[in-house]
């Protein structure tokens, strides 16, 4: 039989703000001493009271808005209960029945349709806002707790059960992570926990309307867990009905080292927390000025800028889905090609090209790179008017890259690299050359036009990669059939 | 609505509380008589009227963004029964 999958995404991103959620503790969390930002609310001292930030608001609206969720105009906060050490106070302040934002949509490209590649919308159930819990070590016959990340803003984004398989799911967190990181919401690093993915996966027989049984996977913290997760629990829910079994409704975390999903425990129901308002904070009601002042606030987002940078700029689809990745480098990009004189297609080779590469060699982000864009625009400038040629470009690409704050021209004169235009000094070069290979000016000037590139070669060593390409074929021809 | 033992016993293992048999027998006749109590609530006409979260009529009390450094962590750290490397120590939790 065929089936088919079923996945819906939780996805959780901790907010960039500067202080926590309810308190003035700092939400940095990563590499730092245990509990040492800390305070009696994110300890849950008794008597302690929160106080909401108003930019964690800010900022989940503002992902609501990007995600074309109705903004609630009337939102509340309760306490979702359960006995845990991560959150001493026995319950997470978080958000149940009026979220900030609900009933929005993403859309992303995935596999499939006629040109190979289709736009999916996903809807979006709800985007809210809750605190993070503290984090937990388990060593021994005990456990070790650090507050540091209690009460850091999270925020969750949940979508319907509208993706198909783990490519899409992993599509979809994509897009999440690049929505949030074009906002300045969050840093959306998997790596340091502040973007973390829990799926929702069942399957059915492929044509059946009514759902299977759904599982909870936890603990996605990385696209290759997302993938991996998905893959495994898929096949593990059509071998158990294949053998004439049931899957049964559980939580189970993912093992990424072992490679499968462990059952958690039971699932507890909705009910079981008992959510109820939170008494200690006021609800929160966005009026419609305010809700306009951050509308207007927001950024050009990914999929406004890219078919912007085809049109402005000349690129291909694929050059300004690529540019557009991100936001530091699409506005690195944009600020280069705007530069007067600038040629916005050669940037785009530059970045796609050697920008590209030197930063997957180094692991490092565009933030990182030393050479300004103007800079860049000034080196494109001098192959173009003919002071290099594209090796010395490299070469000098690769210098500017390790030196800061030399300019291009200046590395040139430096280095010596200024491109062999003289065709006085040129001609002797030639001249030698072909001196030194008979063979190939004889398949020459029978007609054999290959040697002609091996010539060329010669001449290039011979000058150190300087001369102009051009006039070497040029003063070539014109030596051999002269 | 009447609460019964069987629901003491869910809502006190959710609550990580334990019992005697009496203690559950006793708490079940103290919460039916607190829910009974609010049965009266019930004969009130609620149509149309918006549920309350807050009885206090404002909203928005929001704070800035702006991180402080809380000046006692070490006595708050102090407070804790053990702490191990800066960590508070708590019993093994099984997941």
């Amino acid at each position: 039989m065929n089936y088919e999958t079923v996945i819906g995404m939780e996805v959780h991103v901790e907010l960039e703000t500067a202080a926590k959620m309810f308190c003035r503790c700092r939400a940095h969390h990563f590499q730092i001493p245990p509990n040492s930002h800390i305070c009696p609310v994110c300890t849950s001292q008794p008597g302690s009271l929160p106080v909401i930030n108003g930019r964690a608001i800010e900022l989940t609206v503002m992902t609501g808005m990007a995600l074309n969720c109705q903004i609630r105009r009337h939102s509340v906060f309760d306490r979702k209960n359960y006995v845990y050490p991560d959150l001493p106070k026995g319950y997470q302040i978080s958000q149940y029945g009026e979220p900030l934002c609900e009933e929005g949509w993403i859309e992303m490209r995935v596999d499939g349709g006629e040109t190979g590649r289709s736009l999916r919308r996903v809807g979006i159930v709800r985007v809210h806002l809750e605190e993070d819990t503290g984090k937990l070590v388990h060593s021994g016959n005990s456990s070790l707790v650090d507050y540091n990340r209690a009460g850091v803003p999270l925020m969750e984004i949940v979508s319907d059960s509208s993706l198909r398989s783990s490519e899409e799911a992993c599509e979809y967190v994509q897009k999440i992570r690049q929505l949030v990181r074009y906002l300045g919401a969050s840093s959306g690093d998997m790596e340091k926990g502040a973007m973390r993915c829990e799926a929702n996966i069942s399957v059915r027989p492929t044509g059946s309307v009514d759902f299977g049984t759904k599982v909870e996977v936890k603990n996605l913290n990385s696209f290759r867990s997302v993938r991996n997760a998905i893959d495994y629990e898929v096949k593990r829910q059509i071998e158990t009905l294949e053998e004439g079994g049931s899957v049964r409704q559980v939580t189970m975390g993912w093992d990424e080292n072992d490679g499968f999903t462990r059952e958690q425990r039971s699932k507890e129901y909705d009910d079981d927390y008992r959510y109820f308002p939170e008494p200690d904070l006021k609800a929160v009601d966005l009026s419609d000025d305010w809700i306009e002042a951050v509308r207007s606030r927001l950024p050009e987002l990914a999929d406004a800028r890219a078919p912007r940078f085809q049109s402005e700029f000349g690129l291909t689809a694929e050059e300004a889905a690529l540019l557009t990745e991100d936001q530091a480098l699409a506005a690195y990009y944009e600020e280069a090609a705007s530069k007067p004189g600038a040629d916005p297609k050669q940037v785009s080779n530059w970045i796609v090209g050697q920008l590209f590469r030197r930063l997957k060699e180094e692991e490092i982000t565009i933030e990182e790179v030393q050479i300004r864009p103007d800079e860049l625009v000034e080196l494109i400038g001098l192959v173009k008017d003919g002071t290099i040629n594209q090796t010395a470009a490299r070469e000098v690409f690769d210098r500017m890259w390790e030196k800061d704050a030399a300019s291009p021209t200046r590395i040139v004169e430096e280095l010596g690299l200024k491109q062999l235009s003289d065709s006085g000094e040129l001609e002797q070069a030639v001249a030698a050359v072909i001196a030194e290979n008979p063979d190939a000016v004889k398949k020459i000037k029978t007609g054999n036009e290959k040697p002609i590139q091996f010539l060329m070669g010669q001449v290039m060593r011979a000058t150190r990669g300087k001369a102009n390409p051009q006039l070497v074929q040029e003063l070539v021809r014109r030596q051999i059939s002269g | 609505m009447a609460v019964t033992v069987e629901d003491v016993k869910r809502i006190a293992a959710l609550a990580r509380l334990e019992f005697t048999a009496d203690e559950e027998e006793r708490l079940t006749g103290e919460l039916n008589s607190i829910l009974h109590y609010m049965e009266k609530l019930n004969g009130l006409d609620t149509d149309g009227v918006e549920p309350t979260s807050h009885v206090a009529p404002v909203a928005n009390a929001f704070r800035e963004d702006e991180p402080e450094e809380f000046a006692h962590v070490e006595e708050l750290r102090a407070q804790a029964p053990e702490m191990v490397e800066g960590y508070y120590k708590v019993p093994r939790i099984i997941e």
